[in-house]
């Protein structure tokens, strides 16, 4: 247990680090009109919506599966809720945006249902199950938003990512509130051990009595759902609807926060504690390219420099070297090398994640 | 080296299923990369459309997609003033594929139209078919965005905005103002897509113009990819690592209208206590300047219809055209953006 922790981590702290030493006020936070003001608050703020989305992932891929819709499904998200605000007769009345979230949420598990229907009951490889959504899905939202950028002036949904309760952006209340109860529900109730089983033998699982179809069904629709909650906050935070732009790519950073999170892409035991990690240190990293001013032209280095290093670290051959060398050694461990999450070393998920 | 014969089927299953995996999120990078430089650039502009009748001309047209507000726009634009000119126009979207791009030039080659224009989704992989498309004798028009072939005969013009003399127009207004004398101005700058034309040209004709002026620093520069989440994202941290800005100086108007949000969340007047100026002049970016939330806008016109049917008619008829035509566009503060709003279509 301790290892899964230290795991996830540590790169996280060393990039913190790495501001603390080199952009002054970094860690300074004030109250800025009601609302906690810091580059601290802006990475747990900007990196909900990835969060959130790679929440879901995780439970996805913990089922041996992978959602590739979920971008799409954050555009068509924001898309349907702005264009019906924006097409209702009082775009700022309170009830028009709640009509809207109710659409877009609707429709979200809708899709997610789509996502769970091909892959558990027709059987088709998840991964193209949701590509089918994912490139057809961008195409839905930019019907509904006629290609154009829907601009809304509603101050409720301004408020889901405008919005603070106590001082903290709504945004992240959310968002750990959603972990906190899919934490509960899957550590605390047998869930998180029938999802894992599902993961790791379908058929045994089933024979033993577990309705996976059922599940990994679920599961999916939990996906779209948390995307969709993540398009909205996406769009609320521009006050406008970008079907073109709008969590474009955003399903490769999901995947990417589950896997330096620690969660093998072949499905079984997944971390959620590392999943919350592993999307931070993907935000911390764009903000931390942004503060240390490094340019344009180099930032994609730098980013794919800093992945490739935590995904080697976490690499079970590395760990393997690294433990090997140590043995000779006195037991001085130096704190960071990780232990692979599973016993056996099924695979190397950073050549597919480096993206 | 047996492997088949030592693997187990289940295993084989497995690594099958993490190669395909590999495989398809490797396609996806790739695909981010190939599409990240082909957005809200553009460029293009209005002129008086000829109404002149005559023998009717068929003009086959290729674009790009409808990626944004802007490209719609520039679609809109071709298709009006190609009625008003009384120009038969063969169009076809190309959704953002250079095949289905070279497919279209090739049926307008067969169709024997009389004259080709299109905006290339790329700018490389283009001789072949403009070859062809010269054997037969059709002449091309390129719109908003130009071919890198060493061949200049290839096309007749191209016809689109130029990104440096927009980038010099933001930095001349800058020049101009009366702070700029007084003493040091610190500006950031949100780029567009890294790599992308207009970024690039924006930039330098911007940093060559107030070169000028000393007291005129551009302090941070980071990318905004064009969009209004990058614009909000980017501002959020500039503002927080640098305490004293002056002038924002945006690529285009989304990153402006983001930009705008992360400067009033930080309590600060965006167009007062921080003077913004952006590129492009859409009507969500007008409205921001008639309010007061940005101070200058250079325009990147996207209705080029009028200009490209006048250049199509020239060159039907034989005249000469020169090879480079810039698309007309103008500038706005904030007292004509109060006067061009309620007109402006897009």
């Amino acid at each position: 247990m301790r290892e899964l922790w230290r795991k996830p981590f540590w790169p996280l702290v060393v990039l913190l680090l790495l501001n603390l030493a080199l952009a002054p006020g970094f860690f300074a936070v004030r109250v800025q009109d009601g609302r906690l003001y810091g580059s601290v608050i802006d990475i747990l703020h900007n990196g909900a919506p990835v969060a959130l989305m790679a929440l879901g992932m995780t439970l996805v891929i913990a089922t041996r599966g992978i959602d590739l819709s979920v971008g799409a499904i954050v555009a068509i998200a924001g898309a349907t809720t702005c264009a019906w605000i924006a097409a209702s007769p009082d775009p700022t009345s309170p009830g028009a945006a709640l009509e809207g979230i109710g659409i877009a949420l609707g429709l979200s598990v809708a899709l997610g249902a789509w996502n769970g229907f091909l892959v558990s009951v027709l059987g088709i490889q998840p991964i193209i199950a949701t590509l089918v959504l994912m490139t057809a899905g961008r195409g839905l939202a930019q019907l509904i938003t006629d290609g154009q950028i829907v601009t809304v002036n509603n101050p409720l949904f301004s408020d889901i990512a405008g919005g603070e309760l106590l001082a903290v952006p709504l945004t992240v209340v959310v968002a750990a509130a959603v972990y906190a109860l899919v934490a509960l529900a899957t550590r605390a109730t047998a869930l998180g051990t029938l999802v894992e089983a599902v993961g790791i033998n379908p058929a045994a699982s089933r024979l033993a009595g577990v309705r996976a179809r059922v599940l990994i069904w679920t599961v999916y629709v939990f996906s779209a759902l948390c995307a969709g909650v993540a398009g909205l906050m996406i769009s609320s935070n521009i006050n406008a609807a970008d079907a073109n732009r709008a969590g474009l790519w955003l399903e490769l950073d999901a995947i990417l926060a589950v896997v330096i999170g620690g969660t093998s892409l072949a499905g079984g035991r997944f971390s959620i504690v590392g999943t919350l990690f592993g999307a931070l240190t993907i935000q911390t990293l764009n903000t931390t390219v942004l503060t240390l001013g490094i340019p344009p032209d180099v930032s994609l280095v730098f980013k794919a420099v800093v992945v490739i290093a935590v995904c080697l670290m976490q690499s079970p051959r590395t760990y393997e070297l690294l433990a090997g060398r140590r043995r000779k050694r006195p037991p001085a461990a130096p704190p960071g090398e990780a232990t692979p999450p599973e016993p056996r070393p099924v695979e190397r998920p950073v050549e597919r994640s480096t993206s | 080296m047996r492997w088949t014969t030592e693997s187990t089927p289940r295993s084989t299953f497995r690594r099958r299923g993490v190669r395909l995996a590999a495989a398809a999120v490797l396609a996806l990078t790739l695909a981010a990369c190939g599409n990240g430089g082909a957005d809200a650039g553009g460029g293009s502009a209005p002129a008086d459309a000829g109404d002149s009748g005559g023998e009717s001309i068929v003009m086959g047209f290729s674009q790009v997609g409808a990626e944004s507000g802007w490209r719609t726009a520039n679609t809109k634009s071709v298709q009006e003033s190609a009625e008003e000119a009384g120009i038969e126009l063969q169009f076809s979207d190309a959704q953002q594929k250079q095949e289905n791009q070279i497919k279209a030039i090739r049926n307008f080659i067969q169709q024997q139209v009389d004259v080709i224009a299109f905006s290339p989704v790329v700018e490389s992989g283009w001789d072949p078919v403009l070859q062809e498309a010269k054997r037969a004798g059709i002449p091309v028009i390129l719109t908003d965005r130009a071919v890198d072939s060493a061949d200049t005969s290839l096309y007749a013009t191209f016809l689109g905005s130029d990104f440096i003399e927009e980038g010099k127009k933001a930095g001349q207004w800058l020049l101009e103002q009366p702070e700029s004398s007084a003493g040091p101005v610190n500006i950031v700058e949100l780029q567009g897509t890294t790599g992308s034309a207009p970024a690039i040209d924006r930039q330098e004709g911007f940093a060559e113009v107030i070169a000028a002026n000393p007291n005129l620093k551009v302090v941070a520069s980071q990318t905004g990819d064009f969009t209004r989440s990058g614009g909000k994202q980017v501002m959020e941290a500039f503002l927080k690592s640098n305490p004293d800005i002056d002038v924002l100086y945006a690529h285009n108007d989304d990153m402006g209208l983001g930009a705008i949000e992360a400067i009033e969340a930080a309590g600060k007047v965006p167009g007062q206590d921080i003077k913004i100026i952006t590129v492009d002049a859409v009507k969500d970016g007008m409205q921001a300047l008639a309010d007061g939330k940005i101070n200058y806008i250079v325009e990147c016109n996207p209705l080029l219809g009028p200009q490209l049917m006048d250049l199509a008619k020239k060159v039907v008829a034989g005249e000469q055209i020169p090879p480079r035509v810039v698309t007309e566009e103008t500038t706005f503060d904030q007292a004509a953006a109060k006067e061009a709003l309620p007109t402006r279509q897009y």
